[in-house]
């Protein structure tokens, strides 16, 4: 366990390093970042103002604020990408991951780690600027906040080892772009990433609050800019931990009989 | 002429060798399906609170969709590739093996790719649009179907105008990998009217980002919002865009000194 604890450490602040070097990357990159949440909030703000100031209970500022913490929680749940697993298993640098003495997830986990230190500190004064120009209405007490930043770590985690599951359906097929097309729309559409969960038609949140898409971005924002009640923060935290590690427990699985598969398909 | 019949060739050469891997055509079919069944999602989470958005009803944001999608088509087969490659060549240093052909360099970077399959989302943007014209309530006139295919041409040149630009600021700062990203993540804004925007960020759309002209002026073309003066903006834009890129590219290919060889 020590071992490990200081593979993380050491490895995140590898990241950091890394990082700060290709600061224009990382800034274009937050650019991107920003584009999709303002497209959203710019369209559901013009529809709130269209009907007298508030949609499905959300109020224009309401919005703001939700928009806003969407693009933290969306730099907190970045992994991984399925896409970079096909490229490691096709490409076969799989294979230099293999020799070390750990489980390359582990890898994974803290090269984004450290990376998001990072991209927060960039964040802060492009998030600032968005708060001037669209004034959200934000009012979290300490409890909230204490939970956003458990609930963002844990839809990191989700989201690492939902990708990753992902990720390894390219032990079998080497080509699956497709999955991750169908993946990527589902949530778009059951995370809250689009529009906050309230939004959608009833159907659709029964239907989400069976899937883990929601954990992922709802959880997480509606914890900081809602209004839940504590038994419903800490709940979530709950079920967010029971995704975590069901999905922990396929990872392991999937991997146990795909790594057999592995064959450096590139080399 | 030359150049022509060089683009030609090049386009064969894409075709074949893309013909070669039929299962992709399947994939990228899926992928247009998707494309279009989030933005049909999206629209109808929209018009379930409203029944206009900014001054545009239904099936108009749905031809604004239509021609959103028929233009990324455009761009995944035949731009993004491009510069893509242009991307790499630049960081590798192997651009030297396209100066060094007897033809405008320019002109060979912007021709070399061809993605024929990523025409599918071409044809799905070309069925919603026909969807949408369908639903419309006033009937496309042939001046409007003129002044749609003007509009529609021109967008693609400024598009691919400021895409040449973005990436000959690799000439410069060489590691830009994001520059595709980028480029999505504004295209993305496309999906619906410049109108609906704040002030300073059409303004940024339209001008930095002719994002305006691809897309939402080829829309107003089909609903009879158009006027001649935009249209006269458009064409004037895009020859200044077009000399402001090869004037970029010009000054990157001084810059340029091969990295690695």
């Amino acid at each position: 366990m020590k071992r490990l604890i200081d593979f993380y450490l050491t490895a995140m602040k590898f990241a950091v390093q890394k990082s700060f070097q290709y600061r224009l990357q990382s800034f274009f990159y937050l650019f991107t970042m920003f584009a999709e949440p303002v497209i959203y909030l710019v369209v559901w703000s013009t529809i709130a103002k269209q009907q007298g100031g508030s949609v499905g209970g959300y109020t224009v500022g309401g919005f703001a604020a939700y928009y806003i913490t969407w693009t933290l929680l969306r730099n907190m749940n970045v992994a991984r990408s399925p896409g970079d697993w096909e490229w490691r298993i096709q490409h076969g640098s799989m294979s230099a991951e293999l020799l070390r003495p750990i489980h390359p997830i582990h890898n994974d986990v803290t090269d984004f780690a450290g990376w998001k230190l990072v991209m927060i500190l960039m964040w802060l004064p492009i998030a600032a600027l968005l708060a001037l120009i669209f004034k959200p209405t934000l009012h979290p007490t300490w409890f909230q906040i204490l939970i956003f930043f458990f609930a963002a770590w844990g839809a990191y985690l989700i989201r690492t080892v939902l990708m990753s599951l992902l990720g390894m359906i390219t032990f079998w097929t080497t080509r699956v772009g497709a999955i991750y097309d169908l993946y990527f729309a589902l949530e778009l559409v059951l995370s809250g990433r689009l529009v906050p969960m309230p939004l959608m038609p009833t159907w659709v949140q029964h239907l989400a609050n069976f899937l883990p898409f929601q954990w992922t971005f709802y959880f997480p924002i509606n914890a900081l800019t809602g209004s839940p009640t504590p038994a419903e923060l800490v709940t979530g935290l709950g079920i967010q931990l029971l995704w975590f590690l069901g999905g922990l427990g396929l990872v392991n699985l999937v991997w146990h009989y795909g790594i057999r598969r592995f064959s450096s398909v590139g080399n | 002429m030359k150049l022509l019949r060089l683009a030609w060739n090049y386009l064969k050469i894409g075709v074949a060798s893309e013909l070669q891997y039929r299962v992709n055509f399947f994939i990228q079919l899926f992928h247009s399906f998707v494309a279009v069944a989030t933005g049909l999602i999206g629209l109808a989470l929209v018009f379930n609170y409203t029944s206009e958005l900014g001054g545009w009803s239904r099936p108009e944001l749905l031809a604004v969709m239509g021609i959103y999608i028929l233009i990324g088509g455009v761009i995944n087969s035949a731009i993004q590739p491009n510069m893509n490659r242009l991307l790499r060549e630049i960081q590798d240093g192997t651009l030297d093996f396209a100066l060094i052909k007897p033809v405008d360099g320019q002109v060979l970077v912007s021709v070399r790719e061809f993605r024929f399959w990523s025409l599918t989302d071409v044809i799905a943007g070309l069925a919603v649009l026909g969807v949408a014209v369908a639903q419309l309530q006033t009937r496309v006139g042939l001046w409007q179907a003129l002044g749609f295919l003007a509009a529609l041409l021109l967008g693609g040149i400024m598009i691919y105008c400021f895409w040449l630009i973005l990436t000959s600021v690799a000439f410069w700062v060489i590691n830009i990998d994001t520059m595709v990203d980028l480029f999505q993540g504004l295209y993305a804004a496309g999906r619906w009217p410049i109108s609906i925007y704040p002030g300073w960020l059409r303004i940024g759309l339209t001008f930095l980002v002719p994002l305006a002209f691809a897309v939402t002026v080829p829309a107003e073309a089909l609903t009879g919002r158009l006027t001649v003066l935009t249209l006269v903006g458009a064409a004037g834009l895009a020859v200044l865009l077009m000399a402001l890129a090869r004037l970029v590219w010009r000054m990157g290919m001084r810059k340029y000194s091969g990295a690695s060889a």
